[in-house]
């Protein structure tokens, strides 16, 4: 630390890197084009929408009710939603890709990745979140709970866009249908993982309003403020803590 | 006591996390604030772009009911996986795994027909007529059977029985006769329905001008006396109760089509 002296007269605040600028724009990009493909993919699946929970004829929860498709205009709009699905999607991809190159070269993917400890960790954090303890536990530029949903996210949208291949392309891309245990099945799988990543963008909108304008402002600009803290303070504490200890 | 202790200073984790936080640059504040401003001014502008370019796309003039870079986009789909898949057939399923099919389409079979008189007109790329068929020319072919997934357009698929001739078989009648003709176009008796195909799909080996479900003759919900099956492209595409079999050196109109669908509609 080159400004060590400084630092213990008056910390600085310094702005820190948080979000590298390809990160920042890949995820801004696929923020619309992943409710364009929704959206259109809405649209198709009203055309056979067979996905319900319930034990044999009792259903507890139907994808969707009928007002769910009118008040969206979801309803009679097949043909539109594949012409929409089928030419969003390239774009969908090929963000992604370049997303996941990203991640794999820059070596950013080690900030997200959950590492062994960060199950423990993250069961921590959501206690944290939920009032229910009080020190949030350690963590690296994401918590726990980030590094471990971050990661499912991206392994749902890799799961989506193959399932979404084998219904495109049944017979061009054959045996690919078969990884879903078949046509209908790659259908299941891609309209859950929809879902799954439909819930994963609904608490992701909670925890962006609950963590504060800092942090949407770093997914903007990429920076976080810091403001040091004083060295002078931690011998002191350290101190104490050997004292404890020695008593 | 001793188990109580809290940690002298912070464990190996926290250093390897906060080694990881810290990790990123540091700038100034001053330098922040400039980038910042850059940073808003970027995502405003990219907001107002984002919203334009789908603005763009709502207000293109349509081709057969959407937008035309969609339409573009499809055909260039098409382009995309006809290279691809040079030859690739659909898997086909032992008999045993066959379901009656559901009915979906009654367009332009509404009424029933008397299949005894029930003919087939076979034209040529300028309106010629080149044969009037009744079933028995179907049946002379080689009869084939063809068990596969039967996908519709609205997600739903089956596993069917077809039995029937190769439209390539019976294409050999007149493949002198109308030459490298690169489309054929299929309509129902009334006109109400009509399919386009492009002739490379048509000889596909499993495009069938299918007689038969399960080895009983079609029932007339099924399009009978012949409709054609395929598992390469969607339902829509396999016109029931064919009364017009087009050669066609235009891309014939498809009922489909002119509804927003893909012209297509390949699987």
């Amino acid at each position: 630390m080159p400004d060590e002296e400084q630092t213990i007269e008056s910390p600085v605040p310094v702005a820190r890197l948080q979000h590298p600028r390809a990160i920042r724009w890949l995820h801004w990009i696929n923020f619309p084009l992943l409710l364009v493909m929704i959206w259109s993919g809405l649209r198709i699946y009203w055309a056979e929408d067979v996905y319900a929970f319930g034990v044999g004829s009792w259903q507890w929860f139907v994808f969707f009710p009928e007002v769910v498709y009118e008040k969206l205009d979801l309803n009679r709009h097949l043909a539109r939603g594949m012409a929409f699905h089928f030419s969003f999607g390239w774009l969908f991809v090929i963000n992604g890709v370049i997303y996941t190159i990203y991640l794999a070269i820059s070596r950013e993917w080690r900030h997200i990745v959950p590492d062994r400890r960060s199950i423990p960790e993250a069961k921590d954090v959501v206690l944290h979140d939920l009032h229910l303890k009080s020190d949030p536990p350690p963590q690296g530029r994401y918590n726990a709970a980030q590094r471990i949903s971050y990661t499912i996210v991206l392994v749902m949208a890799a799961i989506v866009v193959v399932s979404g291949f084998a219904i495109y392309k049944p017979t061009q891309l054959y045996p690919l249908p078969l990884l879903f245990g078949g046509y209908q099945g790659a259908r299941l799988v891609h309209f859950s993982m929809t879902i799954g990543i439909s819930l994963f963008f609904l608490l992701h909108l909670i925890q962006v309003a609950r963590a504060g304008w800092g942090n949407f402002r770093s997914m903007v600009t990429g920076y976080v403020i810091e403001t040091p803290e004083p060295v002078v303070a931690e011998p002191e504490a350290r101190e104490l803590d050997v004292e404890e200890v020695s008593s | 006591m001793t188990d109580e202790q809290p940690p002298a200073g912070p464990s190996d984790r926290e250093l390897e996390l906060r080694a990881q936080a810290e990790s990123g640059p540091t700038i100034s504040i001053d330098e922040f604030r400039r980038r910042s401003r850059r940073s808003f001014i970027t995502g405003a502008a990219g907001v107002v772009g984002a919203g334009l370019a789908w603005r763009w796309v709502q207000t293109q003039p349509t081709d057969d009911g959407i937008p035309q870079v969609l339409r573009n986009t499809l055909e260039r789909n098409e382009t995309v996986w006809t290279n691809l898949s040079q030859g690739r057939s659909a898997p086909e399923h032992p008999r045993s795994k066959a379901t009656p099919i559901q009915v979906n389409g009654r367009i332009g079979i509404r009424e029933e027909i008397d299949l005894a008189d029930w003919t087939v007109r076979v034209e040529g790329p300028d309106g010629e007529l080149l044969d009037e068929l009744d079933i028995t020319a179907f049946e002379a072919l080689p009869q084939r059977d063809l068990v596969i997934e039967h996908k519709c357009i609205e997600g739903w698929s089956s596993i069917v029985h077809w039995g029937g001739a190769r439209f390539s078989d019976f294409h050999q009648r007149y493949a002198d006769q109308v030459g490298d003709v690169p489309y054929v176009g299929l309509a129902t008796p009334d006109g109400r329905y009509y399919v386009g195909w492009d002739m490379e799909s048509m000889m596909h080996p499993q495009t069938l001008l299918a007689l038969r479900e399960r080895d009983e003759p079609l029932d007339q919900e099924h399009g009978a006396p012949l409709r054609l099956a395929t598992p390469n492209k969607y339902g829509i595409k396999c016109l029931k109760r064919i009364g017009v079999i087009r050669y066609s050196n235009e891309r014939p109109p498809d009922y489909w089509a002119e509804r927003s669908y893909d012209w297509y509609a390949g699987l």
